[in-house]
Order: structure tokens, then sequence, then C-alpha cells
């Protein structure tokens, strides 16, 4: 109790050093947390990927589309329950920088496939009925203040030109991790047009997406499927939704190993800065310490207390850099929702940060602890005075 | 006066050099002396003369290259740093030049400190303190932090440090070197007092002329060798 209350005062001996120190740890463990945060969201879209749900694409790239007449061929393999389809569409609204996801789709097979896409039945029904119709997600419709029955008009990128949709739904995500930020409207609408302007471009899917009984034989139906098209001209690669999502996120892995890089710099850098803290305030005390080792303390005495405060005055950094983690996800999700449509604090970040801040504690500790607990008395009341 | 008995440190044959480098340079040399319980010992000599280690080593804090120390039954030389710690604690009581008080800690919790170290429970802590706070006189400033006295009270709060375990020895280090005449002579009277009240055994380490005169016996260190006044 005695050594707490020592430790305590202490650590605010110096108020401008310590309330420095602490928040040079806060803010790095903030930085810390954030950027572990970015790092498992941009995994997040694979790991939450279905287990029972494959995609099929071209073999070659994902540039380059499948014929619709493949649909009935994949039905037909064993094991598959259901097949939808869609194409990514590219369309932005108004301006460039208003962009955000959008597929044509086959509505009825796709929302079938992706029940974590809840629509009332009304709102479900109204869009299958009609063919201009288009649902999004409620944090796109929050975005631009649309509500149902307004009149959207994208400017396509991919397909050229300026398409209306009516807005038949906003679908809620079942889950947190769920993006809300897709527009999806019907695969027909856009094949009809391009019957209409470029008929080479009709029928054709960008992907399929299929559904299986059960997980275990994702493996087997890929198979069964890309056996069923080799050496046509398109030939397929059908990989489970989590592996299609990962190609995604690997062509990007190169700036998530230099954002984790980072992360670990940060709390790298304020570790050598706190142990030099630390050093000074050990350095200056060791007539204290002296005299201390010389009223009967020993060395393991004066080094838990200087390891004491050194893991609390990190403690206390961390704590108030998780403390801001929060209202920093918060304000992230908001002013920055085009990017980061949500960036919720795991748990497991949370713990990230307590440990970087305790290693932060532990590390500066180590020196001056072992030079507070070493020193010779002779030698430490030679700094008195 | 508290009667002069028989030696409660003997010093035999003691030596001390420290090194530099390569240098070795001699601070005591073969050191013979004795001092009796319930002395008041002062030890005068220039700077440089060996004095504080002198006192360093019969204190326990510093270790002797060659030679016997013995305080009471215990050959101190021979003890481990452990054990040396566990001795110091118990047996001996320090006074610095400079108080050497922990400045984020009360008065009493300074006084304390050494009894942390002991099995006693906090009430009984409590009576000790507050006993040794009136020997001194500073009862009423238990919960002043050192910034808050002055250099005599500091001076007087570290004696109470010095013989809140009531220790037989206490080593005094220039205990009137930072202070005005006026403290300097009431912390004098205050070690007098322990000497003939208490029957402490003191050996302090003074360039005072005035403050060596309160002592039964002086003896100079001139280049690490000892003289009897």
């Amino acid at each position: 109790m005695f050594f707490l209350k020592y430790i305590l005062r202490n650590l605010f001996r110096h108020k401008l050093r310590s309330v420095l120190t602490i928040v040079g740890v806060a803010v790095a463990v903030l930085a810390f947390g954030l950027l572990r945060t970015l790092v498992g969201l941009w995994y997040s879209g694979a790991e939450h990927a279905s287990d029972t749900r494959l995609v099929t694409r071209n073999a070659i790239s994902l540039v380059f589309p499948l014929p619709i007449s493949y649909l009935d061929r994949i039905r037909g393999v064993p094991g598959v329950t259901s097949v939808s389809y869609g194409n990514w569409f590219g369309a932005y609204y108004k301006e460039q920088k208003n962009f955000f996801a959008n597929y044509a789709i086959e509505p009825r097979g796709y929302l079938e496939l992706y029940p974590e896409l809840m629509l009332s039945p009304k709102e479900k029904n109204d869009f299958f009925l009609d063919r201009k119709g288009c649902i999004v997600g409620e944090r796109l419709a929050r975005t631009y203040g649309w509500k149902v029955g307004d009149l959207i008009t994208l400017k396509g990128t991919i397909y050229p030109g300026q398409w209306e949709f009516v807005l038949r739904g906003v679908y809620h995500g079942k889950e947190k991790a769920t993006e809300e930020r897709i527009l999806l409207f019907h695969w027909s609408y856009l094949n009809e047009a391009m019957r209409q302007t470029v008929p080479r471009r009709a029928d054709q899917v960008g992907y399929f997406v299929v559904g299986v009984k059960k997980p275990e034989l994702a493996p087997e139906v890929s198979l069964a499927i890309d056996s069923l098209f080799k050496n046509s001209l398109a030939e397929t690669l059908t990989e489970t939704e989590k592996a299609f999502h990962m190609s995604f996120v690997s062509m990007t892995e190169a700036i998530m190993v230099a954002i984790q890089i980072v992360s670990y710099m940060v709390i790298a850098i304020i570790m050598v800065v706190a142990a030099n803290t630390m050093a000074m305030t050990a350095r200056e005390r060791i007539g204290e310490y002296a005299t201390l080792k010389t009223l009967g303390f020993k060395g393991g005495h004066l080094g838990g207390l200087i390891f004491g405060e050194s893991v609390l005055i990190s403690l206390c950094g961390g704590l108030v850099g998780v403390a801001a983690t929060f209202p920093a996800a918060h304000w992230i999700e908001l002013e920055l929702a085009q990017y980061f449509p949500y960036f919720s604090v795991s748990s497991e970040t949370i713990l990230l940060e307590l440990a970087a801040a305790l290693s932060v504690g532990v590390v500066s500790g180590i020196f001056p602890t072992w030079r507070g607990a070493t020193i010779r008395i002779a030698d430490g009341l030679k700094r008195i005075g | 006066m508290a009667e002069v008995s028989e030696p409660i440190v003997r010093i035999r044959n003691l030596s001390k050099a420290y090194r530099r480098g390569t240098q070795v340079i001699p601070v005591l040399t073969g050191i013979n002396f004795d001092i009796a319980r319930g002395e008041f010992v002062a030890l005068m000599g220039p700077s440089g003369s060996g004095k504080s280690t002198l006192l360093n080593l019969i204190a326990g804090i510093d270790s002797a290259d060659q030679g016997s120390i013995q305080i009471g039954d215990v050959e101190i030389t021979r003890l481990g740093e452990s054990e040396l710690a566990r001795w110091r604690a118990g047996s001996v009581g320090f006074i610095f030049q400079f108080y050497n008080l922990i400045p984020v800690l009360t008065a009493y919790e300074n006084v304390e400190l050494p009894l942390l170290l002991t099995h006693l429970s906090r009430r009984e802590r409590h009576e000790h303190v507050e006993a040794v706070l009136n020997v001194v006189g500073l009862a009423d400033r238990m919960d002043h932090y050192p910034s808050q006295l002055s250099g005599g009270q500091q001076q007087r709060v570290a004696i109470a440090r010095a013989i809140v375990t009531d220790p037989e020895i206490l080593v005094a280090d220039e205990p009137t070197g930072d202070l005005d005449r006026v403290s300097a002579e009431e912390i004098l009277l205050l070690m007098d007092r322990l000497v003939h009240e208490f029957g402490k055994t003191v050996i302090m380490v003074t360039h005072d002329p005035r403050a060596a005169e309160k002592a039964h016996l002086i003896r100079h260190l001139e280049k690490g060798e000892l003289s009897v006044t």
C-alpha cells in the first residue's frame, strides 16, 4: 500500500513531464488502435464471407465476362442449391467523388443467397416487380438522403450513359460488418440496354454466385463447375467467397503490411521516448534510491518502485488512448464514411492497445529499474547536494 | 552523561582504496580504532582525507578492501548485501548533510520509512513515529512535506527517521553542514541529548570545530591515517 502511494506521488512529481508522457503514450496507442482497426476492416469482408457461397468468374481475370448460358449448367452440378449472377456496374452519382459499389444482379436468386441484406417483404416485392427498380444499403441512403420512391441517376463508366433507377427498398445489414453502401439493380435492365446499344456485351455476366448445401462440399462443387467449362472459350475459376474477397485484398497486401509496420513503429517510437523519460526520472532520483537502500530497502523494493511507475504511467496513457479510440472511430465513421463505411473497434484491438501500452511500460522500465536497483549506495549518495 | 563502556565498534587494520582506471588511490590505510558504547565521536580532517569513507564503512554502506569492522557482535565486513541491508535497517541510524528526506512523503511518512521493513503493525508504527517526532519537537509538523519545513526542521525529521528503529549507533555525515548557526546548534544539542538521554553511540563527520566540540572524542584523519585529539 505504501509503495503504491509512493509510486502515485512520484507519478505526479513532475506534472508536465508525466502528463506529456501519458499524452504521448495515449496518442501512440490511439494511432496503433486505429491503424489496427483499419487493417482488420480491410480483411473483414473476407472474414465475414459465407462459407456456403462460391463465386464463379472467368479464369483469366475478373474483367472478362462469362456467358449467361452457363447458368443452367452450374445449377445442375450436384451439391448446388441455388445460383445467381451479377455484373460490376462501376457507375457514380452526380460527381466522380460520389463513388460506391453498384451491381447489376438477378434479384430473386441474389437476395436468397444474401439473406444478410434485410428488406421488408413489401420492399422486396416492389423491387422484384420493377425492372428499373434498385435497392440500396441504409448507410448509402443516409449519405445521399435517398428515400424509397426517389429517382436516382447514375453516370456509367464501364457502361457509359445516364442510368435511371427508382429506389424500391433500403436494406439493413444483418450484422454490423454487412456492407451497407451498395446499390443493386436488375441485371435484365442492363442487359436489355446492352442488347440495344452494344449487342456483343449482352448476355454476359461478371460472375455467378453459387450456393452449396454445406461448406464441406465447396471444393468438390468448385472443381465440378470448373471442369464443366474446361477448354471452353471462357474457362471458369470457382472459389469460396472468402477466397474471392481475399484475391481483392491480396492486391493491396503490401499497403496493409506497410500500415501494420507503421502501427508497430509508432509503439516502438513511444517506447524509446518513454524509456528516455524513465531513465531521466531514475537518474534524478538516484540519491533517493541510495537513501532508501541506506535505510535497509533492497534492490527489489527500488526495482518495484521504478518499474511500477513506468508501467503505471504507460497504462494511464494506454487507458486514455483506449478511451479516445471509440470517439475517434465514431468520428471516422461519420466524417469519412465514404472511405470507411463502418469503423468498428474490436475487443481484440482494445486488448492489443492495452498490451502495447503495457509493453511500453515494461520495456521503458527495464533499464531504469536495473540502474536504480543496482546503484551502489556510496555512489548514489554522492549525487545529493 | 551516559557511562562510556565497552567498545561497540572495533576496527582492525582497515584499508580502502578507490580505482580510477588503472590508478589505485588509497583512501584509508591500516586503520585501527574502537568506539565505546554511548560515546560521541567526531571525525575531522581535510577534504579527501577519508573520513566520509570511514563513516560509510562503519555504517555498512561501502565495502572495505581489507580489515575488519565489528559492530557489537556482528562482523559486518563478512555480511552479504542482503544481510547487510537487514543489519543496517535495525542497527544504524543515518543523518546526512542534506537531510536526504523523500520530497513526496510527509515528515510522518519519511520517519515511518525504516519501520516499513519491520513486522510492526500500522498502529505500532504510528506510536513509534509519534514518539520520535515528539523527541525532536516536530509532532505538530508531521503532515508537512520537506519543502514546507526549514533546513533545521528537515534535519530534525531526518534525526527522527534515524532513531525510529532505536538503533545503537547513529552515523552523521556533516549534519550541520547545510544549516545556519542557530539551527546547527539546535541539531547538535539534539544529538547530544540522544547520547546522554537515550544512550546512543554517535559517530559524526564534520569540518566544523564548534560541532566537534560537542563530541567526547575527536579523531583526525589525514591522508588515510588516524590520530587522536
